[in-house]
Formats: structure tokens, sequence, C-alpha cells
């Protein structure tokens, strides 16, 4: 098996070796006259320019352009048909009587995708931990075959949204094969994609469905890096398993909890691909999340026109929320490594 | 003496201890086959469901193999019949074709015997299936909606993004790694910060920027956005830094170029990140959905992905087709996974990114 292995990475490199050397042979004719004029020393900078060029034009400069989207009008793309607005959009968007009542909002849609959003956070992301905990605390214990459970239990991370979001619609229709298997067991056909309730319960189950591998692994991480010698200790005193997990296991394993937090929640704030494409924000806007509103304020509203100005204003609302988020994580994992340190 | 006793009473159930099960031990294996069934469970289904018949694809209850009724050529018909074994008034059995369905009855012919005609209670027949996999969910798509041109345009795109990625992001990790210089640490600062940003708040403005440069509607709209990564620059750092520097000063006492030093020396010494950087670049942009359904509106440039949302859209009906498409979109990953496994999990365990 090594042997093939080894073979199959001997002929890519042999295939993709000579248009590399091609390429790269292309690319010296260009760096060699450069490297002539400014000199060895400055050579870095020039190493560095394709990537912050990228990063400048993609990601900085659209910072920029965002606050000033969201401070202009009209329905133009280009900046000279845009007129200043101030802050009209936001006041749009905070026009509300009570935040908590959806209804009372001037943009509805909006205070749906929040409210949304934020139900969907906080259960998705708690079942998150406690289903990965338990996978990776059962994953790292010997079992037969721990390899191929592993697999199975990341495979899903790496399916595309639209195919997790085609699956699970498949499976939950009216005339799905969960409700004939629920119809077979005596039960009655359940609406789990055109119920408000069960459309957003289905999408919560897929969410995690399709990611809990990804933080499954983190956990297992942490799992593998504490001490063995800490439960063989527990096991010579007698220690029971519930109390070593609980006494040995979870404290240790909290700063790879945290990890898994603050990853999963801005992760799940910006949720919208596979339950865009399950439940389509429906029925009605039952499951639309914030960037679902803002794809389709700025780039599908049917019928009325595209709004950049109103999308850019909630981004930026987005923007701040997740800004928080890191913030946190960073605070975090800074106390983190002082305690590290301080040991 | 009630000393010894317990003394006794501890030795024994320790000895059992360690030979008895746990009642951890059997939740355990009971979740991980729950945990298989519901994992892989629904990609079965789909790999099912994507070769059965449009008629078997619309019966409800399902059935679980991809079985279809078997359908025959009477004579006097037009169409195929579809053929049922029907248990007839006085007790036998006889294979009947279907002519018409009213209401609760059905109006059946002998095919054997044309001249036959029976009118059966419904309940009283059962389908004759036979096993047939329909392998032309899977052909049609390709001749009839484009979908080989999406299938182009998707491999089009994660080549060369994934190409274009490798290059800019060992290019800055080889520059941030090896040289000291000033503003050295600003990079690396603006790199991180960048990590901060994600493209679901910055929608609007590089849709701006790409529709300045005149690539709304073109691949390449799809492509640049997301060729500098961050997670990217990081993890070849990250490996760079371990490299000897003495072969670097070797490779300049012998006159080499910086770029030759960096194509030569660095870059086949770091294949081990930059084949992890290459996995998740394909996956990304493999299974990319947000910003392609901004940038890609036309048919002709289609990503895989985008079309099966459309076509999806379009047809609801056709779910023959549609999950065929699905496992075509699925198979590369899966085929990737297979392979390429223990790489994907220990680079998305060493980096924490996906």
């Amino acid at each position: 098996m090594k042997n093939i292995r080894i073979n199959i990475k001997n002929f890519f490199i042999r295939v993709f070796n000579i248009p590399f050397a091609f390429l790269m042979h292309a690319i010296d004719i260009i760096m060699w006259p450069i490297q002539k004029i400014v000199g060895v020393r400055n050579m870095p900078y020039i190493f560095l320019l394709p990537n912050l060029f990228f990063f400048g034009l993609f990601v900085i400069v659209p910072l920029g352009v965002n606050v000033a989207f969201s401070v202009t009008g009209g329905d133009e793309l280009l900046f000279a048909n845009r007129e200043f607005s101030g802050a009209k959009h936001y006041n749009y968007l905070f026009d509300c009587e009570n935040y908590l009542n959806a209804n009372t909002c001037t943009e509805d849609f909006f205070w749906r995708g929040v409210h949304n959003t934020i139900f969907f956070v906080i259960f998705q992301v708690g079942l998150m931990i406690f289903f990965s905990l338990l996978t990776a605390v059962i994953l790292n214990k010997k079992i037969i075959g721990r390899g191929f459970f592993r697999s199975v239990f990341f495979f899903p991370v790496l399916l595309s949204p639209v195919v997790v979001g085609l699956i699970w619609q498949w499976i939950l229709l009216k005339n799905g094969i969960l409700n004939a298997f629920i119809e077979a067991n005596g039960g009655d056909k359940f609406s789990f994609l055109t119920d408000p309730g069960w459309a957003m319960t289905s999408s919560i189950f897929v969410s995690i469905w399709a990611h809990m591998g990804f933080y499954t692994l983190i956990v297992l991480a942490g799992l593998q890096a504490i001490p063995p010698n800490l439960y063989e200790a527990a096991e010579m005193d007698g220690t029971s398993r519930e109390r070593t997990f609980f006494r040995i296991t979870l404290p240790l394993l909290m700063p790879n909890l945290l990890v898994v937090f603050i990853l999963a929640s801005i992760k799940g704030v910006q949720t919208f691909d596979e339950i865009y494409v399950l439940t389509g924000g429906g029925p009605g806007t039952s499951t639309s999340l914030i960037v679902q509103y803002i794809f389709t304020t700025g780039f599908a509203s049917s019928g009325s026109v595209q709004n950049f100005g109103l999308a850019a204003a909630a981004s930026m609302v987005l923007g701040v929320v997740l800004l928080l988020l890191t913030l946190i994580q960073l605070y975090l994992s800074r106390s983190r490594e002082n305690k590290h340190q301080e040991i | 003496m009630g000393n010894t006793a317990s003394l006794i009473k501890n030795i024994v159930t320790q000895k059992k201890y360690k030979e008895k099960y746990h009642w951890t031990d059997y939740f355990s294996y009971f979740y991980l086959f729950l945990g298989v069934f519901l994992m892989f469970g629904p990609i079965i289904w789909l790999g099912l469901s994507s070769v059965k018949t449009l008629a078997g694809i619309q019966e409800y209850p399902p059935t679980i193999l991809p079985l279809s009724q078997i359908q025959v050529e009477v004579d006097g018909y037009e169409k195929p019949l579809s053929l049922y074994n029907v248990t007839l008034e006085d007790g036998s059995t006889k294979e009947l074709a279907e002519i018409k369905r009213v209401g609760i009855t059905s109006k059946m012919v002998d095919p054997k015997d044309t001249e036959k005609k029976y009118k059966i209670p419904i309940d009283k027949r059962e389908k004759i299936r036979e096993f047939s996999v329909q392998w032309d969910n899977y052909l049609d798509p390709l001749r009839k909606y484009n979908f080989l041109l999406y299938f182009k345009n998707s491999i089009f795109v994660t080549v060369i993004a994934t190409i274009i990625t490798l290059i800019i992001n060992s290019m800055a990790a080889y520059a941030l790694s090896i040289y000291e210089f000033r503003g050295k640490n600003i990079a690396l600062v603006f790199v991180i910060g960048t990590l901060l940003i994600p493209l679901t708040i910055i929608l609007v403005p590089v849709f701006y920027v790409i529709a300045n440069f005149g690539m709304i509607n073109s691949l390449w709209g799809v492509i640049l956005p997301g060729a500098a990564t961050p997670t990217g620059v990081f993890l070849l750092r990250q490996y760079m830094l371990t490299l000897p520097r003495e072969l670097i000063e070797a490779a300049r006492m012998d006159h080499a170029s910086e770029w030759a030093i960096y194509w030569r020396i660095v870059l086949p010494l770091s294949i081990p990140a930059i084949a992890v950087l290459a996995i998740f670049s394909i996956m990304w942009r493999w299974n990319d959905f947000l910003w392609p359904l901004i940038v890609l509106s036309k048919s002709e440039v289609y990503t895989l992905q985008i079309a099966l949302n459309a076509f999806h859209g379009e047809l609801t009906s056709q779910w023959n087709y549609v999950l065929a498409m699905t496992m075509v979109t699925l198979l590369p990953i899966a085929l990737i996974f297979t392979y390429l496994q223990k790489f994907i999990t220990t680079g998305i365990a060493s980096t924490g990114m996906k």
C-alpha cells in the first residue's frame, strides 16, 4: 500500500514538474532584471507584492467602499450615479418600535433574519459543542475500527452546501423516505420543510450534520494532547470513569471547547448556503438568516430593484457582530496563553 | 474481620472491573453505529435514488433499491402497460397489465390473451418489479442540459484558482519566513487582519470591484477575489520557518537568484504544506457557492454548484436528474477524500481551518 502511494506521488511529481519548471523559468526572466534593479535586500517586497495586491484589492479597498455604499442611495452600482444619503440606510434598518418584535420594524425582513440567526446560532452552537465533544470522546476510546469511524464522522464536512441541502431536502420532503419510515411505524407525516417550526429544526439539524466532523476533529486533537499518565494515575486511585471525565478530561479540554465555541459562532452567524438550498429561507421568512437578507437585498430581489446601499449597511452591522466575536476570541486565547506561560 | 471482608470484596470487584464492560462501552458502539447510519445513510440513499426511474422516484412509500415496474407491450395499445400480480375473485393469481385506472378499480387486460378484460379493485393487485439501474439519469443532463460545460467550468475554476493561490501565497510566505526586512511585522498584521474580514461582510464592494474590471459573468470574477488567503500564507509560513537557513545561504553563495532559491529550494522542501493547501483550495473552490451565485448569472458560465441549484429550482419534479447530478458533484470530492484523508484531517487539526 505504501509503495503504491509513493508511486502515485512520484507520478504526480513527474507530471507536474515539466510545466512547473517551465513556468518558473519564464517568471525568472522577469524576476532576474528586477533583482538587478532593486537589489537582494528589497526582494521580499517583490515577493509580497502579488499577495498584498490581492488582499488590498479584494479585502481592504472593499472595506472602505462598503462604508461608501452604505451612506449613498440609488440603485446604480457606479458611484458617479449614487447620491449621498447619510445614515438613511442605518436609520431605516434600525427603525423599530420594539426590537424583539420584527413586525413593529420598518424593515421587518432584516429583523426576522436577525432573530432567526440568533435562535439558529444559540441552538446550533450549543448542540454542536455537545455532539462534537461526545463524538470526540467516543472516537478517542480504544474501539475496533477507530480510523473507519473517524472518517465516517468527518466525511460530510467535505460536501458542498448545495449537495448537503439537496440530499436532505430529498430525505425530508413530504413524500420523502423519513416520512415513509415514520408512517410505516404508525406515525403521521411531518412537514419537515414546510412548517415554520420544523423548517428551523431541520435547518439546525442539517447544519450540525454537515459541520460536526470539523469541530470533532478540533476536540479530538485536544483529547490526544492530554497526558495519558493523568488517566493512569486516576485508574490507580480507582477513580470512576464519570469522575475521571468531569475532573480530568473536561477541565483540560476547556481551551479546545472555547475554540469550538468561538469558531462555530463566527461561522454560524454567517450561515447561508445549505439553508438557502434546503429551505430557500422559507416557509415565509422562517429560516432566512442575516446573510440571506444581504444577498437578497443586494443581488437577488425579484421585482424591486437591487438595493446595494441597504445591503452594504446590513453587512456593516454583521461586520460589527463578527468583530465582537473575534475580539472575544482574541481575549480568550490571550488569557489562555498567559496562563500557559505562568505554568 | 469487617476490614478483611471489604478488602476481599475490593479485590474481587477490581479484578472484575477490568474484564467487565462499562455501560459507556455499550453506549459508544451504539452511538458509533447510529453515527454511521446517520452520516452515510443519506449518501447511500442519494446513490440508490439517483439510478431510479422517474416513476420510481415519485413512488410513495419509496422502495429502498432501484426497482422499477415491468412494462409490457400489448397488441392494440400504443404505450407499454404496467404489469401487476392480481388475485382474482376465485382466489387464483394472474399477471395482468393495466389499461386505465378509474377510482379504486382498474381496467386490466391479460397480455397473453388481449380479448380478456378485467375490472379489479386496486387493493387486490401488486406491482411486479425488477431491479433496474437507470443510467440515463446521468447521461441525459450531460447531453441535454449542458452539464458537461458546467463540469468543465468548475474544473477550470478549481485548477486555475488553486495554481494562483499556491503561487502567490507561497511567495508571500517565503518573503515572511526567510527574509528580515523593514515592515515585515506590518505585513504580518495586515495578513492576520484579512483573516478577520470574511467575504460575507464585503459582498457588495467586492462585487463593485469585480464590476469595474468587467469580470461579472466571467469565471475570472470567481477565481480572483479568493486567490490570496491568509490561511494559506500562515500554513506555508509556519512550515517554511522550520527549513534550514544554511541551504539558502549556500545557494546565495553560488549566485542563485532569489527567485531560483524560492522555486528550486524552498518550494520543493515545503511540499507537505503545499499539498495541504492545495487540497484545501481544491475543496474550497469546488464547493464554493455564495460568491459564484452573485457573480455568475448567465447559464453558460455556471459552475457545477450554481447549475445544480438553478437546475433544481427550474425542474423541481425532475428529482431523478437532480439527484444524479448531485452525485456527479459529490464524487470528485469523495474520491479525493478516500485517497488523501490523512492529509486533510491532519491539515485541519494543525491549522484549525477548513
